[in-house]
């Protein structure tokens, strides 16, 4: 090294080295900058706590109230002892259900499409821009959509107005976070695993089946995580496929008929509909239905980076 | 296989059976249906939206489409309304949002060391994952009775422009910050040791380096911000007030409508416009305007952040 000094010199440390190229002067403007990025981290940390501790203290009367008899209480906008979260948590885990059967196979068949058929086609690129500027439509336009085919046009398949009609709208608009996951999984497995099975007589499908996808499987199962997490949380296409707000009577319906009849909440719109109504007892609902969901995307999310922590593969 | 003691090649032996053939042949056709539904999403959106929104457009009488409020029951569909609105809690939500969220980014990117950094942007992730709804009464029960009223001194309605726009803006804050990060992070690190080799130090090279370099980055991380503020509807549907409609208003402190709003109240409960009249088609107008605004900037910004990618 160049820089390395001869014993006789005496200690030269980095710290006097520092001091003789700067001209001993400290770099005041620079600690400064620092320091105001950091504030804006540190402001960006604080909203979070801010928001936490904010849903926690306003929820209290009903977290220590009534948290059983909220739990089990149905849809009810109009009298604040009586609001609960039941309905909307089974409306939540309905339409993730739907998400999942619909979106999951649609997105990962048509990542594999663009990864391993496609290629560099004009098709091809028309396809990957229409997905990534079908991630950035306003949720509220899918709401749009589904209001139009799923209620209205496939009114017969659907049912009209009912938790499949939503479960539709939720999976076509996760559709694309699910197609740029799985996407980018596919394109982290090496060329190696392909030719492998490809040297050995596989056919394109046998060789994705039984290789590409099992390699690329815990980034896809990543990403369809994420895109649940996001479904449960959106409320907007909801309130348009006439996800209900007020008061929701479930009756005696069974639980097919509900599905397939019957109308539907979610968490989100339940939020929704609290959040509308004064008084600080719904202001209390609104916070405890807050927390609960906001638990509930936070598992998911977490369940999400622990999977790919756990499963990360290192080619 | 009895090739090799036969001694007798044909090509035929490496045909595939006809049964593996077929499964393969149907599995491309599977794939490259996922493929084409994906246009068919695209285009159905487009043609729901426009079929209504030309209907509405054409018979709705032009002067109805300029009054003193957005008031689609009672047949006044004041489009600059909507519009100032969705401008104004665009704003607010940028001066909250650009500030923190490239202040962020840079710290992730070139300050903080990689543990800290593995630390803290999980954490910075996790804001990104809270559901619109929760921001949304963030801003009813915390930004505007703890903030927006100790800023203004109580000059502010509970529902109110200035409080949504602020909690859009925290919504924004993980994307600015997501993208421009992602950007900082593609400037090659010959360029940095370039300019600490010239003896500059963290910050200017930061500042006269790095962000230049990226600076198309950060240009498209500001228009996908933008957009995805003017996209957001439950935020502004809880905190912004004027569910039914609105009058014409340019004061932040006072509750206004966004053309998302707008769109959510003519959806849902109470507000429902059912069947084909004027005011149901306005919802699609709407629809087709955002939907059109939202496709320019994202195919804008999605072209910049491809920009920065290729240039290293």
């Amino acid at each position: 090294m160049a820089l390395a000094t001869p014993a006789s010199h005496g200690a030269t440390t980095a710290a006097s080295l520092t001091t003789q190229l700067t001209g001993a002067k400290r770099d005041i403007r620079g600690r400064a900058v620092e320091a105001v990025l950091l504030a804006t981290l540190a402001l960006s940390l604080l909203i979070l706590v801010a928001l936490v501790v904010n849903l926690v203290q306003r929820s209290w009367p009903v977290l220590s109230g009534r948290l059983g008899d909220f739990l089990s209480s149905g849809l009810d906008a109009s009298n604040a002892t009586e609001a609960g979260v039941w309905q909307a948590i089974r409306g939540t885990l309905t339409l993730a259900v739907i998400v999942a059967i619909v979106a999951f196979p649609l997105g990962i068949a048509c990542a594999v499409f663009l990864e391993e058929y496609a290629g560099k086609s004009f098709f091809a690129r028309l396809i990957r821009i229409n997905v990534r500027n079908l991630a950035g439509v306003p949720s509220i336009v899918y709401g749009i959509l589904g209001l139009t085919i799923f209620v209205k046009f496939a009114d017969g398949i659907t049912g009209g107005r009912t938790v499949i009609s939503g479960g539709l709208a939720l999976a076509v608009l996760v559709l694309p976070v699910v197609i740029i996951t799985a996407s980018e999984a596919l394109r982290a497995v090496p060329q190696s695993i392909r030719e492998g099975a490809y040297g050995v007589g596989a056919t394109k499908w046998e060789t994705v089946r039984s290789h590409v996808l099992p390699s690329a499987a815990p980034g896809i199962l990543t990403g369809t995580v994420l895109a649940l997490s996001r479904a449960a949380g959106e409320a907007a296409p909801l309130l348009l496929v006439g996800g209900i707000t007020g008061l929701l009577r479930t009756g005696d319906q069974g639980l097919w008929e509900q599905i397939t009849k019957g109308g539907f909440t979610s968490m989100p719109v339940a939020i929704f509909s609290y959040a509308r109504q004064t008084g600080a007892d719904f202001q209390a609902v609104t916070g405890a239905a807050s927390l609960i969901l906001l638990i509930l995307v936070i598992l998911i999310n977490a369940l999400a980076i622990w999977l790919r922590n756990r499963f990360e593969k290192q080619w | 296989m009895t090739t090799a003691m036969s001694n007798k090649w044909d090509a035929g032996q490496l045909r595939l059976s006809s049964g593996r053939r077929r499964s393969d042949t149907r599995m491309r056709w599977v794939f490259t249906a996922a493929g084409v539904t994906t246009l068919l999403i695209t285009l159905l959106i487009i043609y729901t939206l426009f079929k209504d929104a030309w209907s509405f457009f054409w018979n709705v009488p032009k002067a109805d489409l300029w009054t003193i409020g957005w008031f689609p029951r009672r047949g006044m569909y004041d489009i600059k309304t909507l519009f100032v609105g969705t401008l104004m809690v665009t704003g607010v939500a940028m001066l909250i949002a650009v500030p923190l969220g490239l202040g962020v980014a840079v710290y992730l990117a070139e300050f903080a060391r990689p543990r800290v950094r593995k630390f803290l942007k999980p954490i910075i992730e996790v804001l990104a994952g809270i559901p619109s709804v929760v921001i949304g009464y963030f801003a009813i029960s915390f930004i505007n009775p703890n903030v927006i009223t100790w800023l203004v001194g109580g000059a502010n309605k509970a529902f109110n422009i200035a409080s949504a726009g602020a909690a859009v803006g925290i919504l924004t804050i993980p994307i600015i910050a997501s993208v421009t990060e992602d950007a900082l992070r593609a400037v090659p690190m010959s360029l940095r040791e370039a300019s600490f080799g010239l003896g500059a130090r963290r910050v200017p090279t930061t500042f006269r380096v790095v962000l230049p370099a990226s600076i198309s980055g950060v240009v498209a991380a500001l228009i996908l911000g933008v957009s995805r503020a003017i996209g957001e509807t439950m935020v502004v549907a809880i905190a912004a007030g004027a569910v039914g409609g609105g009058l014409f208003s340019t004061d932040l402190f006072q509750p206004g409508q966004t053309m998302t709003a707008a769109m959510a109240a003519l959806g849902f409960g109470s507000d429902q416009v059912a069947g084909d009249g004027l005011a149901f088609q306005s919802l699609f107008f709407i629809g087709f305007l955002l939907f059109m605004m939202t496709l320019v900037l994202n195919v804008l910004g999605d072209r910049l952040v491809r920009k920065v990618r290729e240039e290293y």
